[in-house]
């Protein structure tokens, strides 16, 4: 981690992406997140389209937080852990309202990790961070650029330490990312805000 | 990128010249939707779009094709169609004539997927399905009953995942990349263009489906078509939404009772 630190705006929002190799590391930040954290934290993770709500349910067992599979319209509340569900998209209808969308798949996936970021950096723009995880296609990279764009912090998972590399290292090369980080220094990033 | 503003002129052109009431839409999708065909027709710039969309009526019914949103599959969620198909089919099941609208039924693979249910009920010759959408060109493919090969897998899948017992494949002829199901379903069924911006009821019914289609809608919206439906259900009838949608929004909320986890009310 840079030293030089930019004073950032208030973080209301940390959208976490990620893709194959990436659920432990979302559970290991989700449960590692302090209770009184002020940001919303909404999580979007390509998964098999007929999965029930079990993701959900790992979350919530390991989170002092409340743990929320998205539904169309829901407010968005700080303090609380949002999951996008699978097979939609995840928008943001304006800032603290959600909206789903279920229209072609980007990137081969729905929901799309860059359909969330690009949303959240019009919705929330320089209030927003983003953080990349391991997987093993280039979804996130455009988003992170948007995020960059709208002065919001990107982050992406150090490559040396993700399972899949690919993701996190297409978003280094193509996008502005401001932190390279491992797990424990995404958590103490997050609880820091 | 086209800017909020921009697509506020683009649903005020909509409107005053051709009548198309874009002003309940949620805005965070219909953004990326006008932003995608912008990107996919090429335009040079927003003022070369709007030019094209007020002067050129036959861009209108691309424009309105793509803006709305046309990705459905047979026997989506299939354990919505297993409710169904369980406990929500027989309860209609008595009635001597059973009427069911689809609101929004795109290009209808729904729609097939409820007329496979109940013809395998035995209720199809004594039903008739009313399926309607905003969109005309849709409808015209739904009518058909044909649909790519590639997806029959999948949709194979799903149905023995909804409960279903037959051969899939019996239930429609393969034709080069494309199949084409049953005459009979077809027969039973009534396709044709409804608006729910604005247009108002036309029929009671005993089980209303609308997937998929309100998260377009912002809450007034959603709001106006759910007392629509209300006023186009019988009591003990259904209303089928969305598996992330939810009437928990609506007005006439309280005289419904969800179906136990499923996206499934009951009119009281």
């Amino acid at each position: 981690m840079e030293e030089n630190v930019i004073i950032h705006p208030t973080c209301e929002l940390v959208i976490i992406g990620g893709s194959s190799g990436s659920l432990d590391i979302v559970l290991k930040i989700i449960s590692n997140i302090r209770k009184d954290i002020s940001a919303a934290i909404v999580v979007v993770v390509h998964r098999k389209t007929t999965s029930d709500s079990t993701l959900s349910e790992l979350l919530s067992v390991r989170s002092s937080l409340p743990v929320k599979e998205v539904e169309d319209k829901d407010t968005i509340l700080r303090g609380t852990v949002y999951l996008a569900p699978p097979d939609y998209h995840l928008l943001f209808e304006k800032k603290h309202i959600f909206a789903l969308d279920y229209s072609e798949k980007v990137n081969y996936s729905r929901p799309s990790i860059d359909v969330t970021f690009d949303s959240a950096a019009e919705a929330y723009g320089s209030n927003t961070v983003a953080i990349l995880l391991s997987g093993a296609n280039a979804d996130g990279t455009n988003g992170l650029k948007a995020i960059h764009q709208a002065s919001g912090v990107t982050i992406a998972q150090s490559p040396g330490t993700a399972s899949f590399p690919y993701m996190p290292e297409q978003a280094i090369l193509n996008a502005p990312v401001d932190y390279q980080m491992s797990v424990e220094e995404m958590i103490e990033y997050i609880n820091g805000k | 990128m086209i800017q909020d503003e921009e697509v506020e002129l683009l649903i005020n052109d909509l409107f005053e010249l051709y009548g198309y009431d874009f002003t309940g839409y949620s805005r965070a999708s219909l953004k990326r939707r006008v932003n995608r065909l912008f990107i996919l027709d090429s335009f040079p710039s927003f003022a070369e779009f709007r030019y094209r969309l007020t002067v050129d009526s036959s861009y209108l019914k691309r424009f309105v094709e793509e803006i709305t949103v046309n990705v459905t599959e047979m026997f989506r969620d299939p354990l919505f169609y297993k409710t169904l198909r369980e406990d929500v089919i027989p309860n209609i099941a008595t009635k001597p004539f059973i009427r069911i609208w689809h609101a929004g039924c795109s290009t209808g693979e729904e729609v097939f997927s409820m007329a496979i249910l109940l013809q395998e009920a035995n209720l199809l010759n004594k039903a008739l399905i009313y399926a309607t959408d905003i969109n005309p060109n849709v409808l015209e493919k739904a009518r058909k009953g044909i649909f790519p090969l590639s997806q029959m897998k999948q949709y194979s899948e799903n149905y023995i995942l909804s409960g279903g017992k037959q051969d899939f494949s019996s239930y429609y002829t393969a034709n080069y990349d494309r199949v084409k199901f049953d005459e009979s379903f077809a027969t039973r069924m009534i396709f044709s263009t409804h608006n729910l911006v604005c247009d108002s009821s036309f029929n009671e019914f005993d089980l209303i489906l609308c997937r998929n289609v309100l998260i377009y809608f912002d809450i007034p919206l959603q709001n106006r078509v759910f007392e629509l439906f209300d006023a186009s259900l019988d009591t003990l009838s259904y209303l089928a939404l969305g598996s992330k949608e939810t009437m928990k929004f609506s007005g006439v909320t309280s005289n419904y009772k969800q179906f136990g986890k499923e996206k499934i009310w009951r009119k009281m």
